[in-house]
């Protein structure tokens, strides 16, 4: 028996399109997720992720295509599959008003956990997200992070079978987002299904064992970041920066000395597998840049490959 | 403490699906304890200022000038009872369907999170409706505690009274909560409601004085009013005004379809609200 049979998709999307009178969200993309894997969907704003993700989630309705979820079917099987999927949405939507360990009490209830239950899972998913010591204090007077967090456990609440997670850690500082990480590692260990849309490439990298790339509602890529990288792009990337009135006129000189180049506004990309090399090449040509780097291939890179955009505006 | 984790083995989907709506109330029920002091006195001292101005100050000079017969045979007060008791269930439902509803939609989102569960959209709008019944129940039974104390209302006039004042606080709060379903925006809009819709509803429904009493032309204010016709059920009801032919049913059906039509436009529109 071949691996891919063995393994049971959770999610499994064919033809999946939603549209919006005239503009079209998702245009027909085809996807499994696999129990127990962590699945990103990568893209810029407006690709259409989180609208794949509301389709998820059942709450907004497929305009056609297919689409099971846990084996059921969203249109009419939504507040079931929802028993069983944990949300962590863009904006925290806590009750400000209440206190940490109250989030958690009253959205358990919405599930119709007992609350002697709850009782013992709000302290373990307090420890958890490391909000034990804050557990009496309104959401309101937490931080940034740390509401992340407490969203984040709030959605952990019914203990998911998958866990979905819309851009988790925008707006976060760099040692809050990696905290974060942590947590989702974990939470992949005991054997949580995890979905996330992201716009960071790092965050894909570090997350993700299987990504697919969108832009503008289609699919335009699918594989783990290692094989995406492998396929779209080059092992090494020289970047220079010559001053966005010179970089245009350069990049032609430089034309044919790389496997593919990029011209940016700010900078050139120059795709190689020796980077060092390269770059060497280029100064003893007599150019002199600004900056210089040489840096591996990054999901930035493969997305620039595929769209001519870069993630990030 | 370590997380201990099943997934998928914790929650039964068919208990999670049901009672949805019951859950939605027990946490704005929750939330609202926090601030129960402030409920208590505002529920209190609302109808206590109304009682001593209107019953002891107008009461007095309209059972004064009827020679004691008040009007349509009660004292002045047992007239008024009706009125002041819709409008306060009007008020209390309104409390729940403007801003705490805006604040689910709008500010904290709380009704997004809410159906990210098993929690459908029509069971929130329920749950909204059921807290708003509450906080209208709450604050009428607190006005009929004082109206007893005071003696101006018969033990008998409860029931009717309670049954009247909930089927205006019902008609009404669908209504509004159909409109507040749609607002993207406060923009100042409860506030114009509040001073235009149901400040001159509060005057011109026949709370004071009999409809008639009104010129013709400006008796059709009462008559789309909800409170009007609470009312007169209250009136009929609870000392057995006397209504003309088939008013009863009227006023019964004019509520009853105020509540059931103003729901027929709150379930679409949270359902698509909550999916975007």
């Amino acid at each position: 028996m071949s691996k891919s049979v063995e393994r049971e998709a959770v999610i499994r999307a064919r033809s999946l399109t939603k549209k919006y009178k005239d503009f079209v969200a998702v245009d027909g993309i085809d996807f499994d997720v696999y129990r127990g894997e962590s699945f990103g969907l990568l893209g810029p704003n407006g690709a259409g992720k989180s609208t794949t993700m509301k389709m998820i989630t059942s709450v907004s309705q497929r305009t056609s295509g297919e689409l099971t979820i846990l084996g059921k079917e969203p249109n009419n099987q939504g507040p079931e599959i929802r028993a069983h999927l944990g949300v962590v949405p863009q904006k925290d939507m806590l009750d400000r008003e209440l206190k940490v360990w109250e989030n958690l009490v009253t959205y358990g209830r919405y599930f119709g956990l007992p609350r002697k239950w709850l009782k013992t899972k709000v302290e373990e998913l307090l420890e958890f997200a490391q909000l034990t010591e804050k557990r009496n204090e309104k959401a309101d007077d937490l931080s940034g992070g740390m509401q992340r967090r407490l969203a984040i456990a709030r959605g952990l609440i019914n203990e998911p079978e998958i866990l979905l997670l819309d851009e988790p850690t925008t707006g976060l500082d760099p040692q809050a987002r990696h905290i974060l990480w942590d947590r989702l590692f974990r939470l992949k260990e005991q054997g949580v299904t995890l979905v996330l849309t992201t716009h960071y490439m790092d965050e894909a990298e570090q997350l993700c064992d299987r990504i697919i790339v969108m832009d503008k509602g289609k699919i335009m890529a699918e594989g783990s970041p290692a094989e995406l990288i492998r396929k779209y792009s080059s092992k090494e990337v020289v970047e220079l920066r010559f001053g966005t009135d010179k970089n245009e006129g350069v990049a032609k000189q430089l034309e044919g000395k790389s496997e593919r180049i990029e011209l940016l506004p700010d900078r050139i990309l120059l795709y190689t597998d020796k980077g060092e090399a390269l770059l060497t090449a280029i100064l003893d040509s007599g150019l002199h840049p600004v900056t210089s780097l040489v840096r591996r291939s990054s999901l930035e890179d493969v997305f620039l490959r595929l769209t001519g955009r870069t993630l990030v505006d | 403490m370590s997380l201990e984790f099943k997934p998928g083995s914790a929650v039964d989907p068919k208990r999670a699906v049901r009672f949805g709506a019951w859950r939605v109330a027990e946490y704005r029920f929750y939330s609202m304890s926090k601030w129960m002091t402030s409920v208590i006195v505002f529920g209190f001292g609302n109808p206590i200022l109304y009682l001593i101005s209107v019953g002891l100050g107008i009461g007095a000079l309209v059972d004064a000038n009827t020679g004691g017969g008040g009007i349509l045979g009660v004292p002045y007060i047992q007239f008024v009872a009706p009125a002041l008791l819709a409008s306060a269930a009007i008020q209390g439902v309104m409390d729940e369907v403007t801003f705490p509803t805006m604040d689910g939609f709008v500010w904290d989102k709380v009704f997004f999170a809410i159906n990210a569960t098993s929690v459908s959209a029509t069971q929130i709008a329920n749950g909204v409706m059921i807290v708003a019944l509450g906080r209208g129940l709450f604050t009428t039974v607190l006005y009929l505690g004082v109206l007893l104390a005071f003696g101006a209302v018969p033990i008998t006039s409860v029931l009717p009274l309670l049954f009247t004042s909930m089927l205006a606080g019902w008609g009404w709060a669908s209504v509004m909560l159909a409109i507040t379903a749609r607002l993207e925006r406060d923009d100042g809009y409860f506030a114009i409601i509040g001073r235009f819709v149901i400040a001159p509803m509060f005057l011109f429904s026949g709370t004071f004085y009999p409809l008639e009493q009104m010129p013709l032309f400006l008796q059709p204010l009462g008559w789309i009013s909800p409170l009007w016709h609470s009312v007169q059920l209250g009136r009929h009801l609870s000392y057995g005004m006397e209504l003309a032919d088939g008013m009863l049913l009227v006023h019964l059906a004019y509520l009853a379809i105020m509540g059931i039509v103003g729901m027929r436009f709150v379930y679409p529109k949270f359902k698509e609200r909550l999916s975007r």
